[in-house]
C-alpha cells in the first residue's frame, strides 16, 4: 500500500521486468534474477494483471488467455487445443464463459477475471495485481477475492496492490507500506491497526478527521438550479432529479444502474429521449456540453485517462483548456493571465509537484484528478457533475477531493456526487439518489441512511427484480 | 453466478444476439457479400446476359493483380498500418522486369528480381515505421515516390514483353465449359488462400491481429511485434511484385506509369471488403469479395456504356457507406463495454 506517487506502480514494474533496475538483486528462489522484458518474468512465472487491462478486445477469450504460448500442431495454432485449454483456466478459476466469444463485449470486470485466467493458466509462481478492483464494484470484488483466495491455497504468492484498507484487510496475509519510493515497513495485516496503516502511509501528515457534520448542512430552501422530471436517455427511464445550490447530491447504484448514464444526461453528453429539463426555472434541454457549460452545468467523467486528461499537454494547459474553449479561438487568454490562473489552482488544490510545464499523463491518478477539477473549476460552475472523481486515487488524496467537494457547495455549487464507495456518498452528500436498472428508486437525506441500508436500497435487496 | 449477470444483463432475442456478439467482427464482410450479390443479381435483371460463365471468369482474371495487392494490404491494415506504395511498386518491378526480358535475361532470375525488389522497398518501409516511429502512412508515402521514381529511371517509356514464358502465364485459359481460368488467375488465388491460412493459422497472423488489437498488450502477451509489424510490410511488397508481374504478363508490356492511383483502389476494396482502417478486424477473403464489387461495378458501368468516371463516384459512395456502417459497429462494441 502506498500514497499516490509513493511508488507502487514502479516497484511493481521493476518485478515484472517492465523497467531495468538501477541497483539492487531480485532473488527468485534463491537465485538472483534480472528480466529485461514482462515476457522474461513471465517464462519465469512471474504474472501481472494491470490495473488497465492488457488485453486484445478484437479476439476471443480463448486468444487473449492462449496467445503467447498457443498450442500448436505440426507449427500451425491449435483452435481446439486452444479452447480446451482456456476452458480449463476458466474452469479453475470457477469463472464460466464463452471462450469463442469476442473479449470485447464483455464487461470490465469479466475482462479482468479474464486477464486473471490468462495469468494462471501457466505454472504462475507470484501474481501481481496493480489495483485491480478499482473498476469493479462490491459483488464483482466478492468474486475477484475468491478467485484470489483459491489461487492461494494452490500455492502462489500474490502481490495484491490496492489503496483500498478494506480490501487489504479482507484479503491480506501481509501489508508492505510504500511512502515516496521508500520501504516504510512491513506488517502481518492481523497485527495492524487500521489508523496505524494509514498512519504509515501519509507519514507526518495527518489524516483529517472525517468530514465534519456541521459541514453537512441540509439544502437551504432555494429552488434547484438545475431540475429533471421523467428524464429518460440512453441507459435511464423517467428520472426526477434537482440539484440545489449549497448541496452535494450523492448517487449511489450498482454497476450498470445508470450512475453515469444520468450524469450524462443531465450535462448534455448524452441526448435526452424524454422528459423535461430546467435551469433555474426555465426550460431548456442541452444541444451538447458547450450549452451546458454555458450554462453553468459542467461534467467530469469517470474515464479521467481517456475523456479527460489530456496527457500529453502540459498542466497549465490541462487546467486552462476548458475556459479557452468557452472563450473561443477569438479572445485568447493572454499567456501571462493563463498561467497566474493555473498556478492559483495549482496552489489552491496543492497539485503535486507544483510544476505548470508538466505533462499531465506524468502525473499520479489523484493529481491528474485535481487537474481536472481545477479545469472545471475554472468555468466557474453553478452544477459541478462529479462521476467517480476518487477513483483509482489513495487515500490521502481521496480525503482532499472529498474535502474540495464539500468546501464547493459550501459556497454555493451544486454538486453531483457518483461514487461506487457507498460510504463516501453518504459522508459527502446532503441527500443521495439511488439507482436501480436506470430508474431512480428513492431520493433520501444522506442523514436517514447507514452504509447498510444504503447497500440494501442499491442491491434493490427489497425491490421486486432485485 | 452474480458477477456475470451484473456485467452481462440478458438481452432479449438471445440467439441472434448471441450470434452477432460471436461474429461481429464478420458484419461488415457479411454485408460486403451481400451488396456484391445485390451488384450482380440486379446486373443480370437489368442487362438479361450479365452473370455468365464468361463475364464471371473476366472479372476475376481482369483483376488478378488487384487481388493479389489487396491480400498485402489487408495484413498491413489489420496491423493498423497504410501502405501507399504498392501502385508505385507495382509499376517499378513491372517494368524493371520487361527491362530485363528485353536485355535477355532468364524469366526464373527476372521474377525473382520482381519479388525481391517488391520485398526490399517493402522492408524499407517496415523498418521506417517499426524502428524510427514513422507513421505508416509518411514511411510508404517515401516508397511511392521511391518506386515511382526508380520506374522512371528504368524506362520512360513502355517496354513490350516478348518472352514466351511471361506472357503464356496470361495467354493459357484452362477452360471448364464456359467458365476459364488463366495461370495469373490461379496465383491470384493461391496468393488469396495462403494469406486467409497465415491469418487464420499461424503466430505470425494471430499476432497481426493482436497487434491492430493492442499493440502493447500484445507485447505484454510475448509476441513478436517488431518482427511481425516489419514482414507484413515485406508481405505487401512481395505482393506488390508478384502484381507486377500479373500486370505485366496482363498486358503484355511493362510501363512506368501503371497503377497510378491503384493504391487507393485497392484501399477501397479491402475497406469495403470489411477490414476495419483502425485495425485488429477484417478478412482477407473479405478483400477478395472487396475486389469483385470494385470490378462488378466497373464491369457494369461500362456494359452500360457510361463513363467510366462514373466507376469512382460508386466507388467513393460505397466506401463512406461502408465506413460509416464500421464507425457505428466500433462505436456500438465500444458502448457495450
Amino acid at each position: 500500500m502506498g500514497e499516490n506517487g509513493a511508488g507502487k506502480s514502479t516497484l511493481v514494474k521493476a518485478i515484472t521486468g517492465a523497467l531495468p533496475l538501477a541497483a539492487g538483486v531480485m532473488t527468485l528462489d534463491g537465485t538472483p534474477r534480472t528480466f529485461r522484458s514482462p515476457v522474461q518474468a513471465q517464462r519465469a512465472g512471474i504474472s501481472s494483471v494491470y490495473q488497465e487491462i492488457d488485453l486484445l478486445p478484437n479476439l476471443s477469450v480463448a486468444e487473449n488467455i492462449c496467445l503467447g504460448r498457443e498450442p500448436r500442431r505440426y507449427g500451425l495454432v491449435d483452435w481446439k487445443g486452444m479452447r480446451e485449454r482456456a476452458r480449463s483456466a476458466l474452469d479453475s478459476l470457477g469463472v464460466d464463459l464463452d471462450v469463442t466469444s469476442q473479449l470485447g463485449i464483455h464487461s470490465l470486470a469479466v475482462q479482468q477475471l479474464v486477464a486473471i485466467a490468462r495469468a494462471v493458466s501457466t505454472d504462475v509462481r507470484v501474481l501481481v495485481l496493480d489495483e485491480p478492483t478499482s473498476s469493479l464494484d462490491a459483488d464483482e470484488c466478492a468474486e475477484l477475492f475468491r478467485v484470489v483466495r483459491r489461487l492461494r491455497d494452490r500455492g502462489a504468492a500474490i502481490l495484491f496492490v490496492s489503496h483500498f484498507l478494506d480490501q487489504v484487510y479482507e484479503l491480506c496475509d501481509r501489508v508492505t507500506v510504500l511512502r515516496d519510493g521508500r520501504l516504510v515497513g512491513e506488517y502481518l495485516t492481523r497485527e495492524l491497526l487500521r489508523i496505524d496503516l494509514v498512519a504509515a502511509m501519509l507519514g507526518d501528515r495527518h489524516i483529517p478527521r472525517r468530514l465534519a457534520t456541521g459541514l453537512r448542512v441540509a439544502g437551504p430552501n432555494e429552488p434547484p438550479y438545475l431540475s429533471a422530471r421523467g428524464l429518460t436517455a440512453t441507459g435511464i427511464r423517467g428520472a426526477d432529479v434537482d440539484l440545489l445550490p449549497g448541496e452535494v447530491l450523492g448517487v449511489a447504484g450498482l454497476l450498470g444502474s445508470g450512475r453515469s448514464e444520468l450524469a450524462r444526461a443531465v450535462t448534455g453528453v448524452d441526448r435526452i429521449q424524454d422528459g423535461v429539463l430546467r435551469v433555474e426555472g426555465s426550460e431548456s434541454s442541452f444541444s451538447g456540453p458547450r450549452e451546458a457549460i454555458r450554462l453553468g452545468v459542467v461534467y467530469s467523467s469517470e474515464n479521467r485517462r481517456t475523456e479527460g486528461i489530456i496527457s500529453e499537454l502540459s498542466v497549465a494547459d490541462n487546467i486552462t483548456l476548458a475556459l479557452q474553449a468557452e472563450r473561443g479561438v477569438l479572445r485568447r487568454l493572454p499567456e501571462t493571465r493563463r498561467r497566474e490562473l493555473a498556478a492559483s489552482w495549482v496552489e489552491a488544490l496543492d497539485i503535486r509537484p507544483a510544476d505548470l510545464d508538466r505533462p499531465a499523463g506524468t502525473l499520479s491518478g489523484g493529481n491528474q484528478q485535481k487537474v481536472l477539477l481545477a479545469r472545471m473549476l475554472a468555468l466557474a460552475p453553478r452544477v459541478l457533475v462529479l462521476d467517480e472523481p476518487t477513483r483509482g486515487i489513495v487515500v490521502g488524496a481521496t480525503l482532499e477531493v472529498q474535502n474540495l467537494v464539500r468546501e464547493l457547495a459550501d459556497n454555493g455549487v451544486a454538486v453531483m456526487f457518483i461514487s461506487v464507495e457507498l460510504d463516501e456518498v453518504l459522508r459527502v452528500g446532503n441527500r443521495v439518489v439511488v439507482l436501480h436498472s436506470g430508474r431512480v428508486v428513492e431520493t433520501l437525506p444522506a442523514e436517514d441512511l447507514t452504509v447498510d441500508s444504503l447497500t440494501a436500497l442499491v442491491t434493490g435487496a427489497d425491490g421486486d427484480d432485485g | 453466478m452474480t458477477i456475470l449477470e451484473t456485467a452481462a444483463p440478458a438481452r432479449p432475442g438471445g440467439g441472434l444476439n448471441r450470434l452477432l456478439d460471436r461474429h461481429a467482427s464478420a458484419l461488415p464482410t457479411a454485408a460486403a457479400v451481400v451488396i456484391l450479390a445485390v451488384l450482380l443479381g440486379g446486373a443480370q435483371l437489368y442487362f438479361g446476359n450479365f452473370l455468365t460463365p464468361r463475364n464471371l471468369s473476366a472479372l476475376l482474371l481482369d483483376h488478378a493483380y488487384l487481388v493479389i495487392l489487396a491480400v498485402g494490404m489487408t495484413l498491413v491494415i489489420l496491423t493498423g498500418g497504410i501502405d501507399l506504395s504498392v501502385g508505385s511498386v507495382l509499376a517499378f518491378t513491372g517494368i524493371l522486369g520487361a527491362r530485363m526480358l528485353a536485355a535477355g535475361s532468364s524469366p526464373v532470375v527476372v521474377v525473382l528480381v520482381m519479388v525481391l525488389s517488391g520485398a526490399a522497398i517493402g522492408l524499407m518501409i517496415g523498418v521506417l515505421v517499426q524502428y524510427f516511429d514513422v507513421q505508416p502512412f509518411i514511411a510508404s508515402l517515401a516508397g511511392l515516390f521511391l518506386a515511382r521514381g526508380l520506374a522512371y529511371v528504368v524506362s520512360l517509356q513502355s517496354i513490350k514483353v516478348k518472352e514466351p514464358s511471361i506472357l503464356w502465364l496470361q495467354s493459357t485459359r484452362i477452360q471448364v465449359g464456359d467458365w476459364y481460368v488463366t495461370p495469373t488467375g490461379i496465383l491470384a488465388l493461391v496468393v488469396l488462400a495462403i494469406g486467409a491460412f497465415t491469418l487464420a493459422w499461424t503466430r505470425f497472423g494471430r499476432t497481426v491481429y493482436a497487434i491492430g488489437g493492442d499493440e502493447q498488450s500484445a507485447r505484454l502477451m510475448g509476441l513478436d511485434v517488431a518482427r511481425t509489424r516489419v514482414l507484413v510490410y515485406v508481405v505487401s511488397g512481395v505482393c506488390s511484385g508478384l502484381g507486377g508481374l500479373v500486370l505485366t504478363a496482363y498486358s503484355g508490356a511493362g510501363y512506368p506509369r501503371n497503377g497510378i492511383g491503384t493504391e487507393l483502389d485497392v484501399i477501397a476494396a479491402v475497406v469495403i471488403g470489411g477490414t476495419l482502417l483502425s485495425g485488429g478486424v477484417g478478412y482477407v477473403l473479405g478483400s477478395l469479395v472487396g475486389v469483385l464489387v470494385y470490378g462488378t461495378i466497373k464491369t457494369i458501368i461500362s456494359f452500360k456504356g457510361a463513363e467510366q468516371a462514373w466507376t469512382e463516384i460508386t466507388i467513393g459512395l460505397l466506401l463512406l457507406v461502408f465506413i460509416v456502417v464500421q464507425q457505428v459497429i466500433v462505436v456500438r462494441s465500444a458502448r457495450r463495454r
